[in-house]
């Protein structure tokens, strides 16, 4: 089931003619139909679309919530289809780790432990969780706010320790859903320019937005219309008007 | 998640509510709490009722002279030929295990000393009255046989009329008059207690053949006994030997096949064991109430807990994205569920401790806890927890992630 005799260019992200159909009632919507294309460990990708273009669908298939109707998606060389409920779960706490639009903190909990909430679904159990999210929340800066709740964090600052959480169990990935959609531009920039930090040291980072200016921070655009891939291609750091 | 990692979280979680943890948990209190006075109560009863038992006897048998049935008519408690020391003799030599055969004689008294007196009952007995009964003196002596064929006015009084009659002194050696007549107190009882209603101290033992031709007004046959009472040794069935006495006696009194018995053996034993069974009967009725408000408590905790679930939709979807398995978010609201009926269990506990010792104090009454109830109550309560904790706690670990995310 695992590629571990593979070769080390094994790609975080591997969609192969992917599609994803719902029935409602009689109807059948075409979610996503005939979407290919590889991610490579380290790379910064913004996955963008308009609502309702199944951008949405295609985060849940990377994000090992939901598995495709019909085609091949491999996250770090598995094939999610092959996966059971559970073996889904343990797949998503050690290879991704999520951000959220509205940071999803547990309430009246404090940072360190909402950083420390992955590990406890973790298996087998590290050695000195508090050590491993005090880590994280120093790599996002906020060594200093531990153990304040959310209720006493800005916004900005829920979102670094929503960060911290997903970096705890050293995914491959970083997932984020529209981190910035509920934060000013100036946090925003820091948000985004944490996520480049990240980057830089070798983290995968996929993220979707519907912000052109958001995406414009990653280094490759990939653009989903109608439930279809329409778009692959490289960013340097300068945006482009797309053609449409 | 281990076990200590699922109570810190259920705790959070309840310590979140804790006006609503403690109205959800009202149900399971007073299930609890009644179960454990009522236990309390009705066991304090039969634990009574018990000691009585045994200090009766438990296995003592006593004949009476039955009614007699003369051409259809009944006769009255008493109109059947008395019960005669041939009766006794006839036990003694036909019947088959039993240990003492005593001859009694019941009757009522005025003792006088001095110028203080006491109505009490006075018994005539035989000597082994003391055995029949498992009744020792605490001081002094019980007369002994030849005192007693010789009709020596001698008395062994019970703790009741010592304390009346002496209060802390020592009776023994004293002269008091019983229907005038001077009898020596030779002995003073051990204390037995109530039984029946009666305070069994309350009597005066003296011997049967002083007690009938002093003591007792009507007699019908010189050696008449009032009632005869047997002592069964423990290795024998009580049933097969009141049997066996009947049958013995039946021939004895020249009873024909077709005749009913005119006299009646009465196991005190039994007619306290009816009534401890009464007891039980209502004790049990009580238990049901108490179960069926831990039921009605338990659909409470089920109900609060599938509020708690779709309240925390979200936080069940996140738990879900970063790695939960089904397993972890069933055992999360299951503790939760069972802790939030363990605490009720246990202040319900804790209330129905505090009940059953203030009735005790105030109305008299014996109470017992046993550690058993105590227990059970625990284990019932963590019960309900379990059985109706599941169904929100399945239906949250069977949410759709995505779903669950997005729910507003």
């Amino acid at each position: 089931m695992t590629a571990e005799g593979a070769p080390a260019k094994v790609p975080v992200v591997a969609a192969h003619q992917l599609a994803k159909t719902y029935q409602l009632g009689e109807q059948a919507v075409h979610a996503l139909r005939d979407v290919s294309f590889e991610i490579q460990r380290g790379e910064f990708v913004a996955i963008m679309g308009p609502s309702g273009s199944g951008k949405s669908t295609l985060m849940n298939l990377i994000g090992a919530l939901d598995v495709p109707t019909s085609g091949e998606m491999r996250i770090d060389g598995i094939d999610i289809a092959t996966l059971s409920r559970d073996e889904l779960a343990g797949l998503r706490n050690h290879t991704i780790g999520f951000v959220f639009q509205q940071f999803n903190l547990l309430a009246r909990t404090t940072a360190l432990d909402n950083v420390k909430l992955p590990l406890t679904y973790t298996m087998p159990r590290p050695k000195d969780p508090d050590a491993i999210a005090r880590r994280c929340l120093e790599q996002v800066g906020l060594g200093s706010r531990m153990d304040h709740v959310p209720s006493r964090l800005s916004g900005g600052q829920q979102q670094r320790v929503a960060i911290a959480r997903a970096l705890v169990n050293s995914p491959k990935i970083i997932l984020a859903d529209e981190p910035t959609g509920a934060l000013d531009t100036a946090t925003s920039l820091e948000i985004l320019t944490l996520f480049k930090n990240l980057n830089a040291q070798g983290m995968t980072i996929i993220m979707v937005t519907h912000e052109l200016d958001v995406a414009a921070h990653a280094r490759r655009l990939l653009r989903v219309r109608d439930g279809r891939l329409v778009e692959d291609r490289a960013m340097d750091g300068r945006f482009e008007e797309p053609k449409s | 998640m281990s076990l200590s990692e699922f109570i810190k979280t259920a705790l959070i979680a309840l310590r979140r509510n804790v006006l609503r943890s403690v109205l959800t948990t009202l149900g399971i209190i007073i299930g609890v709490g009644s179960v454990i006075v009522m236990s309390a109560i009705g066991n304090g009863a039969s634990k009574q009722i018990e000691a009585q038992i045994a200090s009766l006897g438990t296995n003592q048998l006593t004949i009476f002279p039955g009614s007699m049935n003369v051409g259809g008519r009944q006769g009255g408690a008493g109109s059947a030929p008395p019960l005669t020391e041939k009766d006794m003799r006839a036990i003694r030599e036909g019947v088959q295990g039993i240990t003492a055969v005593a001859g009694n004689m019941n009757g009522s008294a005025t003792i006088v000393i001095g110028n203080a007196n006491w109505v009490t009952q006075v018994s005539g007995s035989t000597v082994e009255i003391q055995d029949v009964r498992d009744w020792p003196v605490k001081r002094g002596r019980y007369f002994d046989a030849i005192e007693a064929s010789t009709g020596r006015k001698l008395a062994v009084i019970g703790s009741t009329v010592a304390r009346e009659l002496f209060g802390d002194a020592d009776p023994i050696g004293t002269t008091i008059r019983m229907n005038n007549i001077p009898f020596e107190i030779i002995g003073v009882l051990t204390s037995k207690g109530q039984a029946g209603g009666r305070d069994q101290d309350d009597t005066v033992i003296v011997p049967l053949a002083t007690a009938r031709s002093r003591l007792m007004g009507r007699i019908r046959v010189p050696d008449e006994v009032g009632q005869i009472l047997v002592k069964v040794d423990d290795h024998y069935d009580v049933d097969e030997v009141q049997a066996d006495l009947q049958r013995v006696l039946r021939i004895r009194r020249r009873i024909g096949a077709n005749a009913t018995d005119n006299f009646a053996i009465r196991n005190f034993a039994e007619f306290l064991a009816t009534r401890s069974a009464t007891q039980r009967t209502l004790s049990l009725l009580l238990a049901s109430a108490a179960a069926i408000s831990l039921i009605v408590g338990g659909i409470g905790i089920m109900n609060i807990m599938l509020v708690s679930v779709t309240e925390r939709t979200r936080e069940i979807g996140l738990r879900m994205a970063i790695g939960a398995r089904g397993a972890d978010i069933l055992g999360q609201f299951l503790t939760e569920a069972v802790l939030l009926c363990l605490a009720g269990g246990l202040i319900g506990l804790t209330l129905g401790l505090g009940i059953a010792l203030g009735v005790s104090s105030f109305f008299d009454w014996p109470v017992y806890v046993s550690p058993a109830i105590i227990l059970l109550a625990i284990l019932a309560s963590a019960a309900v927890g379990v059985l109706f904790g599941y169904v929100p706690a399945r239906r949250a670990s069977q949410l759709n992630p995505i779903e669950a995310l997005r729910y507003e």
